[in-house]
């Protein structure tokens, strides 16, 4: 199960705004990247994802480059998972690689407001609005995904699973 | 099948595959540069197999932080070249070897038609001019194909554009492609494969065809294709003698949608701040003044894109108070304009030229905007923030619409300046 606050953003958040190119030559430093994340939209962001937060956005979430540097600062910053109408592929394949747990789950920008406690089970696909009383099912995850995120990321699976071959 | 159905089936060793299968295929040729490897490699080093599944599939090409601009771009350079050697990776394109990558991969003959290709680039898509199934993927997922030579794959449904209609001058392939964006919206393809066709396509040049397919991703897309034809194969024969087997859709293939574009009519197109779907009509922008006019980047530093920018910027001056870059995408491009005197025209214009490179395209390295500022840009992102300040704004164009606005100081339509 994660929990966590929500922090809530909109349409088309695009890799640029999560993290500039300009802080790409920090690509080696993901704690260091983590200080810049999404200061294009909010220069707080980094101050309140501290602690571990949610996010929950729109459509089309993570477009754009495919630098994995994206998914690294968020996870960094202390995002536990991001929730989302829809995402962009390369996003998506970046941030489960990468063990930062991202679904789909269709009316969670409407039924979610800035500051509500969620709690996520991933395995199920629910998502708890525990500040509203409400539950949402998000696209249940594939049983490979499933194992990809159990085992921290592509990286520690593709060790695991070469060591049972 | 479709093209993009028959090269996944065929690269991951079945006969036939259909849309939301997942399949585990066997990469061709897998491309990153200087600013993702680092990534790709520590990664890779986790993973602990030593050596890479296969030292001649892999190209590496520097690029964004062409030549290095700060002491941490020379340590990335300095990591991937060390690692080049340690891996006997040969295909290793450093400044002043080659230039932008999804340039250089082609021109160097590492792209042939049925081929897998992925990068590390979201821009890897642009290969599917020449009939391979390419597309963009993180450093992790990088780091598992070099040590396996494999990834997983789930089979894309495809949209099917069919363009016809004959260009009116200085209306190019970059306008149709923003304008089919207009249609489809940046998130219209996310997941989806993209082919284009249809008699105009097949009239469209492999620079122009380049352009196209490398703006798929824009859409979400996963790939941009377009069936190889006899310009596609002059083309690759004359850049390798590896072996290749090119494949086309079938005549009763399917696909999720089909899109009609006809180009007949269609003015020049410009993507407004600050998404790359927001386009309009260059008649519908109204008076926008600009401060820069780039000129170059995977999406527009080809040789046809700096010919007609230099016919409409011959015997003219780039305005007073503007600044033009200009950034061939890569060596041979860049020599080939020299010997056509390309540059003589782009000095005597007050343009300047740089060496080939990402650019301003990303704000990092070169032509960085300042807060208030306006870049005209033939490139293919016009985020917030993507070129600097994020109090900047960027409209993107066709070649022949940044060179126009550059002389007259605010976007216009190049049609206007026909002699």
């Amino acid at each position: 199960m994660i929990s966590g606050k929500a922090l809530k953003f909109g349409d088309n958040v695009d890799t640029d705004v999560i993290i500039p190119g300009k802080y790409l030559v920090l690509t080696l430093n993901p704690d260091e990247l983590a200080k810049h994340a999404m200061e294009g939209l909010d220069p707080n962001f980094a101050e309140k994802a501290k602690g571990g937060v949610i996010l929950v956005a729109r459509k089309n979430f993570g477009c754009g480059s495919s630098r994995e540097e994206a998914p690294w600062a968020l996870k960094h910053a202390g995002v536990k998972c991001v929730l989302a109408e829809s995402f962009a592929r390369i996003f998506y394949r970046n941030a489960t690689n990468i063990g930062l747990p991202v679904l789909e789950c269709p009316g969670v920008s409407e039924k979610v407001e800035e500051g509500d406690e969620l709690v996520v089970d991933l395995k199920a696909g629910r998502v708890e609005n525990r500040s509203k009383n409400i539950v949402l099912q998000a696209t249940k995850l594939p049983d490979f995904i499933l194992e990809i995120l159990d085992d921290g990321g592509l990286i520690e699976h593709l060790k695991r699973e070469m060591k049972s071959k | 099948m479709n093209i993009t159905e028959k090269i996944l089936a065929r690269a991951s060793g079945k006969t036939e595959v259909e849309p939301g299968e997942i399949v585990e295929a066997s990469v061709d040729v897998a491309m990153v540069h200087d600013l993702t490897g680092p990534l790709t490699v520590k990664e890779f080093r986790k993973i602990g197999v030593g050596k890479v599944w296969d030292n001649q599939r892999i190209v590496i090409i520097f690029d964004h932080l062409v030549p290095a601009n700060s002491v941490r771009s020379a340590e990335l350079h300095k990591f991937m070249r060390e690692f080049a050697k340690e891996q006997n990776i040969t295909n290793f394109y450093d400044i002043g070897r080659g230039g932008i990558c999804h340039q250089v991969l082609p021109e160097k003959g590492h792209v042939r038609p049925g081929e897998l290709v992925v990068g590390t680039d979201s821009h890897t898509c642009t290969h599917g001019a020449f009939g391979a199934f390419a597309t963009g993927i993180g450093a992790t997922d990088m780091s598992a194909v070099f040590a396996t030579g494999k990834l997983w794959f789930k089979v894309p449904s495809s949209i099917k554009v069919n363009v016809t209609g004959k260009f009116q001058n200085f209306v190019t392939p970059k306008d149709l492609i923003l304008n089919i964006i207009g249609k489809i919206r940046a998130d219209g393809s996310t997941y989806k494969g993209l082919e284009f066709s249809g008699p105009t396509v097949r009239n469209i040049s492999i620079d122009g065809r380049m352009t196209m397919c490398n703006i798929a991703v824009e859409m979400g897309a996963k790939n941009g294709i377009i069936a190889p034809d006899e310009a596609t194969l002059k083309y690759v024969k004359s850049r390798t003698k590896v072996p290749f087997k090119p494949v086309k859709s079938d005549p009763d293939a399917t696909y999720e949608k089909t899109v009609n574009v006809d180009v007949t009519d269609m003015e020049p197109q410009v993507a407004c701040p600050s998404s790359v779907d927001n386009v309009k009509p260059i008649s519908e922008i109204g008076e926008v003044e600009v401060n820069q006019a780039f000129l170059g980047s995977c999406t527009n530093g080809r040789l046809e894109d700096l010919r007609i920018a230099a016919k409409i910027l011959d015997g003219k001056k780039v305005k007073d108070g503007v600044r033009m870059v200009i950034i061939p995408a890569s060596q041979e491009i860049y020599m080939q304009a020299l010997r056509e005197n390309l540059f003589e025209t782009f000095l005597n214009a007050g343009a300047m030229v740089s060496n080939p490179t990402c650019g301003p395209c990303l704000g990092i390295h070169l032509g960085i905007l300042a807060p208030g500022e306006v870049c005209i840009s033939s490139s293919n992102r016009n985020f917030i923030g993507r070129m600097g300040s994020p109090k900047a704004s960027v409209y993107l164009g066709s070649p022949a619409t940044v060179a126009a606005s550059a002389v007259t100081g605010r976007i216009t339509d190049p049609r206007s300046m026909e002699a």
